[in-house]
């Protein structure tokens, strides 16, 4: 079993296709919606978490871009500008994953662990130099 | 064995000083005990970098020919409007204004992604600002609008001047209701989701100098970068804050009013900052020394983030309605652990004021001072004591009534 987080761009003429139910059934993959927007006659974006036989990930993600899907792995969404960073700490409390942390308490700096990040986005407006920035 | 500033000026002088941070001396005294760390140690330094809404700069952009008098005009910095009730062409652009077309909380929570504090930002950062003026025009100033670019280098003079920094503690905010809410200490959501503090504990400035022995007016500061002065008290200056016996206030206490020349100062250390739902805001990075004169002072400056304690107050309720509730007291250790309790309940923590940043600065005000870059100086006048200062009070409202 091997686990992925992957960013889906639906094109707006994909958005009525089963395309979830396709990898279910077809590919054997369990599935973790983890992020949705998906609204007719617009591009559609989707965060999943799938996970299943390494070869048969390897099977869905070629049926999906096949059926005309973009897709980046989750790693690449999130990002903190550490320029702009002022090292408060203000999204340490609000990320719900630990993926933005403080490692040690002495120093108190804060880390981003993007293999935590799910992407949900709760960090970005509380961010007060609005370091926190996403990238599709 | 007391020493006095001007012996410890002539070893910084000679890049013999002993200085060490306000993290470093606790170690210190607890090893040497405080009169060895006092005859060692010469100058202590601390930091603190947070939001400080009353902060703002003052500047004059230069006579246009013909000449503007913006005075009783109007001005805006990149669409933020600015103070011009002053001369011609002096005005204050404050933290906390916003342009004329943001839309604040209409659709709650608002953006506030621009202000003031980022006007500042941007001077500082060597970017022009488009400055537009709408005048009434006068025999002796004739001209009635103005519309250009102008940038930090070209200012006469471009003072920043903030009329509250440094304050001595500050409450642990957390929300008991039912919804998010959105305040000037950051987001806190339901039912105890999280508390936010705002003090670099046992770095702030204030906190290792409680009754403000050294620190005074003119006290020579570290200030965005560049160096300041403390100018006054600061607003809503209360030094009848309960303490605890190590002189500490228990409660917001004692503030700074500070000034110092924007244009030695950095884009780093002066920061533009938004918080959603509530508005923009100034990150100021301000640095003292404290002179170590004598025991009594050194014993101040190892005061540690475990005997320092604040309240932690409910942001949805009894703050906004200006009641004293106190939901508990907490100490600053309790709240870097990440966790505290309240209610019976665990709560995260999270710092507003970047305690990494503090220590950065402290590092570089203890720096600047070995390589005797930086001097200390006597205060001109204490600051008010408790017996001297007013009561802290709210207003006694007393509604208009139009005359008969």
């Amino acid at each position: 079993m091997v686990s992925r987080k992957i960013v889906l761009t639906f094109p707006k003429q994909k958005i009525d296709k089963p395309i979830v139910y396709k990898l279910i059934k077809d590919y054997d993959l369990v599935f973790n919606i983890l992020k949705a927007s998906i609204t007719p006659d617009q591009e559609g974006h989707m965060v999943i978490e799938i996970s299943g036989d390494k070869e048969q990930i390897e099977k869905g993600i070629k049926y999906l871009q096949e059926q005309g899907l973009k897709f980046e792995p989750l790693s690449k969404d999130i990002r903190v500008n550490w320029d702009k960073c002022v090292q408060c700490g203000a999204c340490v409390s609000i990320c719900p994953t630990g993926a933005l942390f403080v490692k040690d308490r002495q120093t108190m700096e804060v880390s981003f662990d993007s293999e935590k990040c799910i992407a949900c986005e709760l960090c970005i407006r509380p961010c007060p130099p609005r370091a926190i920035e996403v990238h599709f | 064995m007391a020493k006095t500033i001007a012996e410890i000026n002539d070893k910084i002088r000679q890049g013999q000083a002993v200085v060490v941070t306000a993290e470093e001396i606790i170690e210190i005294v607890a090893n040497k005990g405080a009169a060895q760390a006092a005859k060692e140690v010469d100058v202590v330094t601390t930091g603190t970098f947070g939001p400080m809404c009353s902060s703002g700069a003052y500047f004059n952009f230069g006579h246009t020919k013909p000449k503007i008098k913006a005075g009783g005009g109007t001005a805006l910095l990149n669409g933020v409007p600015a103070y011009t009730g002053w001369a011609a062409v002096d005005l204050y652009i404050g933290a906390t204004a916003l342009p004329e077309d943001d839309p604040r909380n209409k659709i709650p929570p608002g953006e506030f992604s621009y202000g003031g504090a980022h006007v500042i930002e941007d001077l500082l950062a060597g970017k022009d600002v488009r400055l537009q003026i709408e005048a009434y025009g006068t025999d002796c100033y004739p001209r009635k609008h103005l519309d250009t670019l102008i940038n930090l280098k070209d200012l006469n003079e471009a003072v920043l001047f903030n009329t509250r920094n440094a304050y001595q503690n500050y409450n642990v905010a957390v929300n008991l209701s039912q919804k998010t809410i959105y305040t000037y200490l950051g987001t806190l959501k339901p039912n105890l989701g999280n508390a936010n503090y705002c003090s670099a504990g046992q770095l702030s400035p204030l906190l290792n100098d409680p009754y403000l022995k050294t620190i005074g007016l003119g006290t020579r500061i570290w200030l965005g970068g560049g160096v300041g002065y403390v100018a006054w008290q600061g607003t809503q200056f209360n030094p009848h804050a309960p303490r605890l016996d190590n002189g500490t206030p228990k409660r917001p206490a004692q503030t700074l009013a500070v000034i110092g020349d924007l244009k030695q100062m950095k884009a780093q250390w002066i920061k533009g900052v938004s918080f959603v739902g509530y508005g923009t805001t100034l990150n100021v990075g301000i640095g003292i020394p404290i002179p170590i004169l004598n025991e009594e002072i050194v014993k101040c400056t190892a005061v540690k983030d475990a005997d320092i304690t604040c309240a932690v107050v409910d942001y949805s309720e009894a703050y906004p309605q200006g009641k004293a509730d106190v939901l508990g007291e907490v100490t600053y250790q309790q709240l870097k652990s990440g966790e505290i309790e309240v209610k019976g309940k665990k709560v995260p923590t999270s710092g507003i004021s970047s305690y990494k940043n503090a220590r950065v600065i402290a590092d570089d005000l203890k720096e600047q001072i070995k390589k005797g870059k930086f001097l200390l100086t006597e205060k001109v006048a204490d600051l008010p004591s408790a017996e001297q200062a007013p009561n802290f009070k709210p207003l006694n409202e007393r509604p208009f009534k139009r005359g008969k």
